[in-house]
This record gives C-alpha cells, sequence and structure tokens, in this order.
C-alpha cells in the first residue's frame, strides 16, 4: 500500500532523521528565517539541527520520557517548530495547539491527551495553562518562549525555553547517549504529531499521524509539484492546523527548504511582501482580502493609472489563464499581456508579495470564480486543493494546467476514491491516520478495516475530466418539505463570492422554502459606506443600513437567478434573508477555528430570528451573548429588518428533484 | 522588613525592588500672578516605584508634573533630584537629566512615520556632530544602528511593529499614545512622567497601556511618576498615591491608605452640608 517510501533509506523515514540530513546535506543554506527587531534574522540547517539537538537535551534533563504528550502552543516562529522536532527526537509526541483558543478549550486538548509538559509561545498562552491548570493533573512543567511579563510568575513549574536549553547544552555529556539511544529507536511507525481537528460538531477529535504517513505525503506532494530545496514559504498559517504542519515542517524537512515567519500577526502582509515566496498557500478570504485592498486602492489612483489598470486587467482576465496554461494564445495578446506585465501585473504582483510564487494553493474552502480568475490571470499559478486531517491533508489537487475554479482536481498521487450511490466520498491513501487517540468509536465510524475513510463530503467526478467536484458536507445535504435537495453550501458559496458578504448560512432542511442569515464584511462595506458618504458608528448599525441592505438584496436575488438555472437545487433559492447584527465567531462558538460555520449551534444560537425568517414577520428583536476576547461575556441587543428577495419560479425542479 | 520609610529602600508585596529617594519635593509653592496653583507640597519619588498623583479637577496636578519635569519653577521650595537640589533649566537639560515625558494632549511629529518618531526620543545619545553625519560612514552610521537597535527593542517591547512605517498621522488615538510612550522610553530614563496615559481611551486600550506601564516598570526597572484621572487605573498600578485637592496635598501612601483617607473620600465624592 506504501508504495511512495519504497526506496527511501529507513533513516530518512523520521522527520528528525530528515533534519539530520538537512544539517549534513544543506548545513550551510538558510532553513529558517524570522523577523525580530525589525532584521530577517536567520538560520543555517546546520544551526537549525543544533537548537534541536539542545532542546532535545534540555527535555531530556527535565525527565520527558518516549510516550510523553507535549503541547505546543503559540504564533509561527522558528523555535516552536524545532521544539517539535525536539520533542519527536526524544520520543514524545508534540500536540500542537491553536493560539486563539479560549483557555478550556485548550485545557480540554491538554487533558484529553494527558500531556505532561507545554512549550508556550508567550505570557499570554502561558496565563491559559496557568489558568487551568486545576484540570490538568498530568501537566508538570511549563516552557516559555517570550520572557516579556514573565519575570514576576511562580517560576516552580515554568521555565523559559532557553534556560532549558542552556541546561541540556550544559549536561551534554550525561545526556547525549541517551538521546542518541532514543533517536535510533525512533522508526517510520512511531507517532508523529497527534493534531486535534477543530470539528464543525461536538468536541475536537485527537488525529494520531505516524511519521510514514506524513513523510509519504509530503514526499508525493513535493514531487507533484516538484518543490525544491530553493523554495520559500511563508509560515503564517495557524500551527495546529494540519496544513501547516504539511507545509512548514513535512515538506520543509522533505525538500530542505526555507521556513520564513512573520514578525508578527498584524505583520504578515508587508512580511510577504519582503520575502516573496516561491511556494504559497492560503485559504480564500486572504485571497480576497488581498484583491479587495487592490481594488480599494485602485480607485484611489488618478484617473491615467485607473485607466491603464483597467484596460490591461481586462485584457489579462481575455488571456491571462490561457497563457498561464500554456494554450496557444495569438501573437499580438501575448505581446499585449507581456507589457501589460511590465506596466500593472508585474508591479502589482510584487507589491502583494506573489511575484515569485511559483506554485500556489487555496483551501479549506471554496474561492469564488472572480477571485481565483484575478490571481490567474495575472500570471500566478494558484490552484485547489482538497483535503483533511485525516488524510495529511491531500486528498485531490489539480494538476498544473488542469486548473478551474469549480473543480477541487484530480486524486493526488497513490490516492483512491470512491463515491457510494449516495454521494458519499472516501478515500484510502497513503496518508491516512492510525487512529483517533482515545476514541475508538469514532475511529470505526469513519475508517473501515480495508483502510477507506469516510471524508463526510459528498460530490461526484466530472465526466470527461475526471475532477472531482464537492456539493457539500453529507450530513449538511438534506430534503426540503417538498422533496428537493437541499445543499446549503452551494448557496452560500455563491453568496460569499460576493466582496461585500462575508459569511451566509443557509436554513431549510424539511422547510417549505430557504432562509439566510448574511455576514457583511466590514472592510469591503465599510469602505463603500465611505465612498458614499454613509456614516455609521459600529458594525451593527452598518449592517442595519437601508441601503447595505439594499444592495445585500441584490446579490441575494442575483443569485436566486443563478441557482435557478441548476435543475438539481433550484429549490434553494432564498425566499427570506436577514443580515446579522453581529460577526459569526469562534470565540462564541458559532464558528470553527479554522473559521467553519458551526451550522446546528447557529441555528439553536439564533432560534428566535430563524422563527421569524418563517412566520412572515417584518423585524425581529433580539439579544445575543458574545465572548470579548479577553473572556468576559457581553451582550447585544438589536432590531433587525427581515428582507422578502424574488424568486425565480422554477416549473420543473419538483418533478427533476422528485425522481 | 517592608518598611516604606527606610531611606535605603524597601521591597514591594510583589517582590519588586524599591531604591532610595530619586526625586524629592520639599515645600513647593507655584503661584501664576495672584493664583496660588500648587501650595506647600511636599513628597518624594523613590527608584524604581509607580507614584500616582491623583485629583480631582483643577487640584493642580498638571502644574505638579511641569514641577517636576521643570518647565514650571515654583517661587517657593526646592526640587532634589539624584541628591542635589536643581536649579532653573531648560527643557533639552531637563531631558539630559534622564527625564522624558508623554502628554495629555499627543504631541507627536504627525507627518513622520512612528519609527522616525520614536527615533528623536534618542537625541540626547547622539553625540556625532553634523559633519560626520553628512559624511555618513563610519562612526555616524555605527550610532545610528546602536540607536536603532535600541528603538527597536522598544518597538517589539510595545507591540506596535505593524505601524513601524505608518505616518502617525494616520493611527488612532489609542495608538498614537503608545507611540509617545514608546518615544519617551526611546530616551531611556531613569525618571519617565506620563500626563494623564489612559485619557480618552475604552477599556481594552486602558488595560493594554496598564500592562505596558507594569511591563517598562518591571522590565526596564523606570521609575514612573504619573496623572491620573481614572482612581480604579491608578489604584491597580501605583505602589503610592498622593492625592492633591485645590493645590494642596490632602493625603499620601499606598493605594490602600489613600482609599480609606476621609479628606480623600470628601474631595472625590463631596461633603455633606448640614
Amino acid at each position: 500500500m506504501n508504495s511512495v517510501l519504497e526506496h527511501v533509506d529507513a533513516q530518512l523515514l523520521t522527520l528528525p532523521g530528515l533534519l539530520h540530513r538537512n544539517g549534513r546535506e544543506l548545513g550551510g543554506q538558510i532553513a529558517y528565517r524570522e523577523k525580530e527587531f525589525g532584521i530577517w534574522q536567520s538560520w543555517t540547517w546546520a544551526e537549525a539541527a543544533h537548537q534541536v539537538e539542545e532542546m532535545a537535551l534540555g527535555l531530556l534533563t527535565m525527565g520527558a520520557a518516549a510516550g510523553d504528550f507535549i503541547g505546543i502552543v503559540g504564533r509561527n516562529r522558528p523555535h516552536l517548530y524545532w521544539s517539535i522536532l525536539a520533542v519527536q527526537s526524544i520520543g514524545a509526541v508534540p500536540v500542537p495547539l491553536y493560539q486563539d483558543a479560549a483557555p478550556d478549550e485548550m485545557g480540554w486538548v491538554l487533558a484529553h491527551c494527558g500531556a505532561r509538559f507545554v512549550i508556550a509561545g508567550d505570557q499570554e498562552q502561558v496565563d491559559k495553562v496557568i489558568e487551568m491548570q486545576g484540570d490538568l493533573p498530568a501537566l508538570e512543567q511549563v516552557l516559555y518562549l517570550d520572557p516579556k511579563g514573565m519575570r514576576k510568575y511562580d517560576h516552580s513549574r515554568l521555565h523559559s525555553l532557553a534556560a532549558i536549553q542552556e541546561e541540556g547544552r550544559a549536561q551534554e555529556g550525561r545526556y547525549l547517549p541517551e538521546l542518541k539511544a532514543r533517536l535510533a529507536a525512533l522508526g517510520p511507525d512511531d507517532t508523529c504529531v497527534l493534531i486535534y481537528t477543530s470539528g464543525t460538531t461536538g468536541r475536537p477529535k485527537g488525529v494520531v499521524l505516524h511519521h510514514r504517513q506524513i513523510l509519504a505525503v509530503a514526499k508525493a506532494s513535493s514531487e507533484f509539484d516538484r518543490l525544491t530545496h530553493r523554495e520559500d514559504v511563508l509560515a503564517y498559517l495557524p500551527i495546529a492546523w494540519a496544513g501547516d504542519f504539511i507545509f512548514s515542517v513535512g515538506q520543509a524537512m522533505w525538500t530542505g527548504f526555507c521556513v520564513n515567519c512573520p514578525e508578527s500577526e498584524e505583520t504578515v502582509m508587508d512580511d510577504l511582501h519582503e520575502i516573496s515566496p516561491s511556494y504559497y498557500f492560503a485559504p480564500p478570504r486572504i485571497f480576497e482580502a488581498q484583491r479587495t485592498s487592490v481594488m480599494i486602492r485602485i480607485e484611489d489612483a488618478g484617473r491615467f493609472k485607473r485607466f491603464l489598470f483597467h484596460h490591461f486587467m481586462e485584457h489579462a482576465r481575455k488571456c491571462g489563464p490561457q497563457i498561464l496554461a500554456g494554450a496557444a494564445v495569438g501573437l499580438w495578446d501575448r505581446l499585449k499581456y507581456k507589457l501589460g506585465d511590465l506596466l500593472i501585473y508585474g508591479p502589482l504582483k510584487n507589491t502583494m508579495g506573489l511575484e515569485r510564487v511559483r506554485v500556489g494553493y487555496t483551501a479549506g474552502e471554496a474561492i469564488g470564480p472572480e477571485i481565483f480568475e484575478f490571481y490567474r490571470s495575472l500570471g500566478i499559478n494558484l490552484k485547489q486543493l482538497y483535503g483533511q486531517t485525516e488524510a495529511s491533508v491531500f486528498i485531490t489537487v489539480q494538476p498544473d494546467g488542469e486548473v478551474r475554479a469549480d473543480t477541487v482536481g484530480v486524486p493526488a498521487p497513490e490516492v483512491e476514491i470512491r463515491i457510494n450511490e449516495e454521494g458519499r466520498i472516501y478515500y484510502r491513501s497513503p496518508g491516512t491516520f492510525v487512529e483517533y487517540y482515545k476514541n475508538p468509536e469514532s475511529t470505526a465510524d469513519t475508517k473501515d478495516a480495508e483502510g477507506w475513510v469516510d471524508t463526510g463530503d459528498a460530490g461526484f467526478f466530472e465526466e470527461g475530466t475526471g475532477h472531482l467536484r464537492i456539493i457539500d458536507r453529507a450530513k449538511d445535504v438534506g430534503k426540503m418539505a417538498s422533496g428537493a435537495m437541499f445543499a446549503p453550501k452551494y448557496v452560500e458559496n455563491k453568496l460569499k463570492f460576493y466582496p461585500d458578504i462575508l459569511e451566509a448560512v443557509l436554513f431549510g432542511n424539511g422547510r417549505e422554502y430557504c432562509v439566510a442569515f448574511i455576514n457583511i464584511d466590514l472592510t469591503a462595506v465599510g469602505n463603500w459606506a465611505e465612498r458614499n458618504n454613509i456614516g455609521y458608528s459600529s458594525y451593527q448599525e452598518l449592517a442595519g443600513h437601508p441601503k447595505v441592505l439594499g444592495s445585500i438584496q441584490s446579490h441575494v436575488e442575483a443569485v436566486n437567478r443563478s441557482v435557478a438555472e441548476d435543475p438539481m437545487l433550484s429549490g434553494c433559492q432564498i425566499h427570506r434573508f436577514v443580515v446579522l447584527h453581529k460577526e459569526l465567531d469562534a470565540d462564541d462558538g458559532e464558528m470553527t477555528r479554522t473559521r467553519k460555520v458551526r451550522r446546528a449551534f447557529v441555528a439553536d444560537k439564533f432560534n428566535d430570528i430563524v422563527e421569524a425568517l418563517y412566520d412572515g414577520s417584518e423585524r425581529v428583536s433580539t439579544e445575543t451573548e458574545v465572548t470579548y476576547e479577553d473572556g468576559r461575556k457581553g451582550a447585544i441587543k438589536a432590531t433587525l429588518e427581515i428582507r422578502d428577495a424574488k424568486v425565480v419560479p422554477v416549473a420543473g425542479a419538483r418533478q427533476v428533484a422528485a425522481e | 522588613m517592608n518598611d516604606m520609610s527606610n531611606p535605603e529602600g524597601y521591597t514591594t508585596p510583589d517582590g519588586r525592588k524599591i531604591g532610595p529617594v530619586l526625586m524629592e519635593m520639599k515645600n513647593i509653592t507655584l503661584r501664576f500672578g495672584g493664583v496660588k496653583a500648587i501650595t506647600d507640597i511636599s513628597f518624594d519619588i523613590r527608584e524604581g516605584e509607580i507614584r500616582a498623583i491623583i485629583g480631582p479637577n483643577g487640584a493642580g496636578k498638571s502644574s505638579m508634573l511641569n514641577v517636576i519635569s521643570g518647565f514650571y519653577v515654583p517661587q517657593e521650595g526646592e526640587v532634589w533630584y539624584k541628591g542635589a537640589p536643581r536649579p532653573a533649566m531648560k527643557p533639552y537639560e531637563v531631558a539630559q537629566q534622564g527625564i522624558a515625558r508623554t502628554f495629555q494632549n499627543i504631541a507627536l511629529f504627525e507627518g513622520m512615520t512612528v519609527l522616525d518618531n520614536v527615533m528623536t526620543g534618542r537625541l540626547n545619545h547622539m553625540k556625532t556632530g553634523i559633519f560626520a553625519q553628512a559624511i555618513w560612514k563610519g562612526r555616524a552610521e555605527r550610532e545610528e544602528v546602536a540607536n536603532r537597535e535600541v528603538v527597536e527593542r522598544i518597538i517589539d517591547f510595545l507591540e506596535i511593529q505593524h505601524i513601524r512605517k505608518t505616518p502617525v498621522a494616520r493611527l488612532p488615538y489609542g495608538l498614537k499614545k503608545r507611540v509617545e510612550l514608546a518615544r519617551a522610553l526611546a530616551a531611556q530614563p531613569s525618571l519617565l512622567l506620563l500626563d494623564e496615559p489612559m485619557a480618552g481611551m475604552n477599556v481594552e486600550e486602558k488595560e493594554d497601556m496598564s500592562r505596558f506601564i507594569l511591563d517598562v516598570n518591571d522590565e526596564f526597572g523606570t521609575t514612573i511618576a504619573l496623572i491620573e484621572h481614572d482612581m480604579g487605573v491608578v489604584m491597580d498600578l501605583s505602589d503610592r498615591v498622593v492625592v492633591m485637592d485645590y493645590g494642596k496635598k490632602i493625603g499620601d501612601g499606598t493605594p490602600d491608605e489613600v482609599r480609606s483617607n476621609q479628606d480623600v473620600i470628601d474631595a472625590y465624592l463631596g461633603v455633606a452640608h448640614d
């Protein structure tokens, strides 16, 4: 089954093994960069290997045993990536955690795996662990990276990572043989990482992945896109997310490319510009935000610049994607595209920090065709992939030259896919997870004896091209009272493709007709308000402005027209909608940390609004609990206007759906 | 052990070392024409402590801060600094003595970037002359690099990396206050004066600012004297508090002592007329 790794030297079948290879063979090459104090600091592979060894020795001096679970939480920093490798080196299991998780979410995960140690990025993370330590009997010591503000803390169970590293180096003579023995005992079938999925329902599940799986996927995907040690990536997505683990740890170790860490969360866009990665990954919302900001800034430019921009962007839309895909394009168009590249596309890509991108991926959500085309037409090789933590990310991926906005591509190397009669997607791959930690029932529900894993998604293979198209989460696909198919995601995505709609939630399962919640995008709508001299003092006020409602209504009606064209889904047109007074937020439990809507929770929490949408009332008064960043709770009151949207009558719809 | 009157210093309940007296006000009286802004006030500021001056509007707090900073020269009384009486001096001389301040109404260079603004705080640490600066290579460059490093550490400390290159005029109020603090810190002062650091801030911004003030005191050991309206904030932050009303000192001591002082309660809540 695992043919990807057949001819690979056994020593290279663990991440620490690869680190030592990189330290030997690519010793002088830059492996990590981090911007600190305004300057990019860098470490070579040899230095990184040295740091990891010190940390591993330090962990040994603290008595960390093989098989221990060690939580790692903080923003993307080289030291935290090294700590992952150090933990693996001593045969322990790293458990990366979301840094924006609330204390009880973090506490639950640490308690579930029984972590003995936690390595925390800064004071904020340490505070959360300390707050929860009453529930964590197994927790012994906490290590921290950034000493700021930590001086007054009780240090009996708290140490700086640097001090532990120093201690490790000082006691090298005593512990080095032990470290070597642990490294030698490490094999591809030892646990590489325990990643908790954020889960749209219920508690997170701990996905156990071995070195073998991570490396099989890292190797296959690196070869698929011909990644080399010369790539630069920007590591800015949460370290607890499987994608970051594959890109910034797995693939980085396999190919030996350079991982760049931003200075802070707020500086990511500037850092992106400075690093200009050659291999780039972002969820659709980042691409969307970047495009929105470009469009807003162009509107502020002089008339000539605006003309130039729009003229050449028009041309790019016409033949950019074809040129990128290597299709035949006329000489004149080619020359004009070259000129456009010189005047517009090149400088634009440079500003966005995407000038050197050779391979770019978007995943996690569907991307709007307009946004996708925008980047493709500029000559940026942006592609889509479909995956999940349980598969070590990769399930399907778009090969160069076969890139489209509406599919997620063909099965990734060595991945088998099966779709059952109901349209549910199953896969089997070398990256398939071992089990859910301490959760055999869920493991058995998800993975069968032959290794087929249920994705929980519904979809189909497109005839002719063999590309996979995803419809929705299988459990979300339902039937309306009339028997017509209900696929909320399909409609929500169409809504979200409008820049001023950030989030949408569709209801209608088992009902007569569909209704929707809509969140406006504050950046886009705020900018529009500014241009149109519309004053507002809060998100709530802007969201309830009649002109905003009017423009949202026009989008909803446009979506209805487009939905009506699909005979299978024409029943999903939106009859009534409301623009919510607050943004759906992970802190309030309405979304997962990876920003996926928790549908059932939202329906329950805003039950009064859903009822109002169905009982025909024109407005609804509601009070909603909100959680502030520091964990305090408050309530906001609002009276929301409910609007009716025009729907397109579809004669044949019921008939088709009822077949 | 925790004797605050010990001239050698004392240890606070949370374990910080407070040193000997850094500055002492001896019977200060300040008049503007016939108006007495400050009447016969004495108190001291010890090394490493956070010392607050509070009082209702018009109590003379800002005048007091201006006396401390040397901007106003009192008609009566003496200011002792680092063990010697301080003569009247020009603002730049005050700065050279290691005193830096922020202002109630932000006084930054609006058109300059955050980085440039903070760099101006290093002015007293630049030794090269105008010709060396013009030639640039060599000494002047090395000096600028060293100063930039100090500034970058402060930018990192106050978490304003993302606005490093943003012109100050484009920043919201709360961030401007933080930039002002950064500039004052860049001078590496031995005494930092903060004039209403929380004025006009929302709860979250106040929390952030409080944390930064505590961190500055803790990490750099900077002595801080601050004026503040918000009683709650002051009581949480300060080691000792001076309370003023109508230009007179009506209370002096730890936050707890001050809180239970009847004169202070009267000044803040008013006295019943019976």
